[in-house]
């Protein structure tokens, strides 16, 4: 499976290179060295028993290294408007960034840079030459490897000191192809001390064609800086959607992560997050709605390496028909994390019986005086609460849909962005209610 | 109204109705007592439908239809209406929403519109000075972080709500102060009509100084051994169950 990406590389390394940029080159084949070392994660690796991809590579996958440009306009054919998000759009097609409509995006805060990678980072090479790759090329992860030697463009975004985004970041990550394709992208986030910021990535597939699609984001929040990442997935059933989010907190940061699937094919999310100030708060959240066939792990590991750190970790899963949902929460205290309070909760709902979930608390503390936790459950519906319910004259149906409703709501309590968390509640319920059985485009921005 | 003929019921294969009989009728007020493990609460949960038991044998028609076919909610909607021993905890379901669903749910079934919100509103304002709910609680998940009392009231609170023709009060009044026990009684006794009726399961008589019975029956071992007016439930009272238990095993 790896060679004919091997042979890809070396073929074409030229073109890679010239359709990318001098800063993300730098690295590139060092990247492309490491993944002909590792290859393709397999399920036999620790990291990624919950994920088999086997299946997802044996497909030909047309690569768009040259750039030739997509015949779609996502501005026409996405009306985005979450009511009240009011955000700030962006759009990646499939591996590029599409030329940003100013008129559609207020003026932004001054300082501020959003755009393509590739070409801040042609324009601004001073601005990533600090943070592209630092988070990413040291970890010993094919998938990650890959994707540094491949990615060749992506989503950027610079928020200056102390200054506070007016309005939520929006990125649509949309994949759209007449025959079955790979994407690669990367994307890079950089809040300077004391700046605030708030993005939601959504991902979205068009055509009916089998998509594979390996994102690696890399953020930096800098001292006192406050980052907020969301997260939502609505993709189709032959989507391979493999997204890495690694996460730097400086001093006295906050980050909210919250990372929702409502529908996919096989995805498989891997978060770290690096706690390398002190007083950090950090809230990890994540919720899973899978059904048919389909395939969620979520790979998440939050790092304490300096002292008097807080992290809250909670994903939930509601898992029905086939489909396997897998949670691995590593939890990492270095001996130096002293005060450290980091507590980790997984919780999940089968509501068939080939419904498979398989859960992974895995704590490594060093430190003594810390104070950490961690609980999973696997379980049904709360047959009693149904009952009562129904003694009230609820249908058996409509509990159902009240209590996994409930169920999920805390999760949906951590959005932060009001008008998003309407949404999502709304489409939470659709989901339950068996009405976005399949991807509808773009559900979310309709 | 309400008949039961000849039931059974059994839990993991272990009979505890053996053939209940009892007629309620429309404006009466029935009290079952009876000792631990007489099958008091067994009555109320097969009544409603518990899928947990199962009836071996007997007949119970509701108004005219087979109660026993009924779903659970459907005989909700036909008007019965259980105020639980222990109720529910249920996290993340608001009591707005909750109370919502039953009362449109309830409607639909009768080929009504739904309440609109400013009806709904006032409907739950008004049934919760009915027994003196905290709005603060309403705002809240069902039954969440409620204490003993205040679930109670707030299951007549439901009752209130649905507008039940049957009620059944199953100990209701356990786990309940004085001042509390007075307040929920106020709000059974404020509810009754004469179209209307309630079966009241407990332990002790002293509820049944706040809501008077016409019908006082002494449950024993799965059927209904005696029964009589309220003073039964003062004799009960003061002489305990056992004379009632050594006259059944006599007779056997």
């Amino acid at each position: 499976m790896e060679q004919q990406y091997i042979d890809l590389y070396k073929q074409q390394n030229d073109s890679i290179k010239k359709h990318s940029a001098a800063v993300m080159n730098d690295s590139r084949d060092a990247s492309f060295a490491l993944f002909q070392k590792l290859g393709f994660p397999t399920s036999a690796l620790e990291n990624y028993k919950y994920t088999d991809l086997k299946e997802a590579l044996s497909v030909d996958y047309g690569l768009n290294i040259n750039r030739i440009s997509v015949p779609v306009n996502p501005y026409e054919v996405f009306s985005c408007d979450v009511p009240g998000i009011h955000s700030y759009l962006y759009f990646v097609v499939n591996d590029a960034f599409y030329p940003v409509n100013d008129a559609r995006n207020n003026v932004l805060p001054k300082g501020v840079i959003i755009g393509s990678l590739k070409e801040v980072a042609n324009t601004h090479p001073e601005l990533l030459k600090d943070y592209y790759g630092k988070l990413s090329t040291i970890k010993e992860d094919g998938l990650i490897a890959f994707n540094g030697a491949f990615a060749q463009d992506g989503f950027f975004m610079y928020v200056p000191k102390n200054v506070v985004m007016d309005r939520p970041v929006q990125l649509v990550n949309i994949l759209r192809s007449d025959v079955d394709f790979m994407a690669n992208s990367h994307n890079l986030v950089i809040l300077e001390e004391g700046a605030k910021a708030q993005l939601l990535v959504c991902d979205h597939t068009v055509d009916d064609v089998r998509f594979f699609a390996n994102r690696v984001t890399e953020v930096f929040v800098a001292q006192n800086a406050s980052y907020e990442h969301y997260k939502l997935e609505n993709t189709h059933i032959k989507t391979t959607n493999l997204a890495t989010l690694l996460i730097d907190q400086q001093a006295s940061s906050k980050v909210l992560a919250n990372v929702i699937t409502l529908h996919n094919g096989v995805t498989r999310n891997t978060i770290e997050i690096d706690l390398d100030g002190e007083n950090c708060e950090t809230l990890l959240c994540g919720m899973v709605i899978a059904d048919k066939k389909q395939q969620v792990d979520n790979f998440t590991s939050v790092i304490h390496n300096k002292p008097n750190c807080q992290s809250r970790e909670l994903f939930k899963y509601v898992l029905d028909d086939m489909s396997k949902g897998g949670f691995t929460g590593k939890l990492y205290v270095a001996k130096d994390a002293q005060k450290t309070a980091a507590f980790q909760t997984n919780r999940n709902i089968l509501l068939s019986k080939t419904a498979k979930m398989r859960t992974k608390p895995q704590l490594e503390i060093y430190a003594d005086d810390v104070k950490c936790s961690h609980g999973a459950t696997i379980g049904s519906l709360d047959e009693t609460a149904k009952f009562y319910m129904q003694s009230r004259g609820i249908s058996e149906e409509e509990a159902r849909l009240l209590l996994m409703f409930a169920f999920t709501n805390d999760v949906i309590e951590n959005i932060q962005i009001p008008a998003l968390q309407d949404r999502m509640k709304l489409l939470v319920e659709k989901r339950l209610r068996g009405e976005l059985s399949k991807c509808e485009g773009c559900v979310i921005c309709q | 109204m309400l008949q039961i003929k000849n039931l059974h019921a059994s839990i993991n294969g272990k009979e505890i109705l053996k053939g209940l009989d009892l007629v309620v009728r429309p404006g009466e007020i029935h009290a079952i007592m009876g000792p631990n493990g007489a099958g008091k609460s067994t009555l109320a949960s097969v009544l409603t439908g518990n899928t947990a038991f199962e009836v071996t044998k007997g007949d119970v028609t509701f108004n005219g239809k087979d109660l026993l076919e009924l779903s659970p909610e459907n005989r909700s909607r036909e008007g019965i209406f259980l105020s639980f021993q222990y109720p529910v905890e249920i996290p993340g379901v608001s009591m707005v929403n909750f109370m919502r669903s039953a009362l449109n749910e309830h409607r639909k079934y009768k080929n009504l519109e739904p309440l609109s919100a400013t009806d709904f509103l006032r409907t739950m304002r008004e049934k919760k000075e009915l027994v003196e709910m905290d709005n603060k609680l309403a705002n809240r998940s069902v039954n969440e972080g409620f204490s003993g009392g205040e679930k109670k009231r707030n299951e007549i609170f439901q009752m209130a709500m649905l507008d039940p023709k049957l009620a059944i009060l199953d100990e209701t009044d356990s786990g309940l102060d004085i001042d509390a026990l007075r307040i929920v009684a106020n709000g059974v006794n404020k509810l009754k009509r004469p179209d209307n009726a309630s079966i009241v399961i407990t332990h002790y008589q002293r509820l049944l100084d706040y809501i008077v019975p016409d019908f006082v029956h002494v449950l024993y071992d799965g059927r209904i051994v005696k029964s009589g007016g309220k003073e039964l439930a003062l004799e009960l009272e003061e002489r305990g169950y056992d004379w009632i238990k050594k006259e059944v095993d006599e007779a056997i």
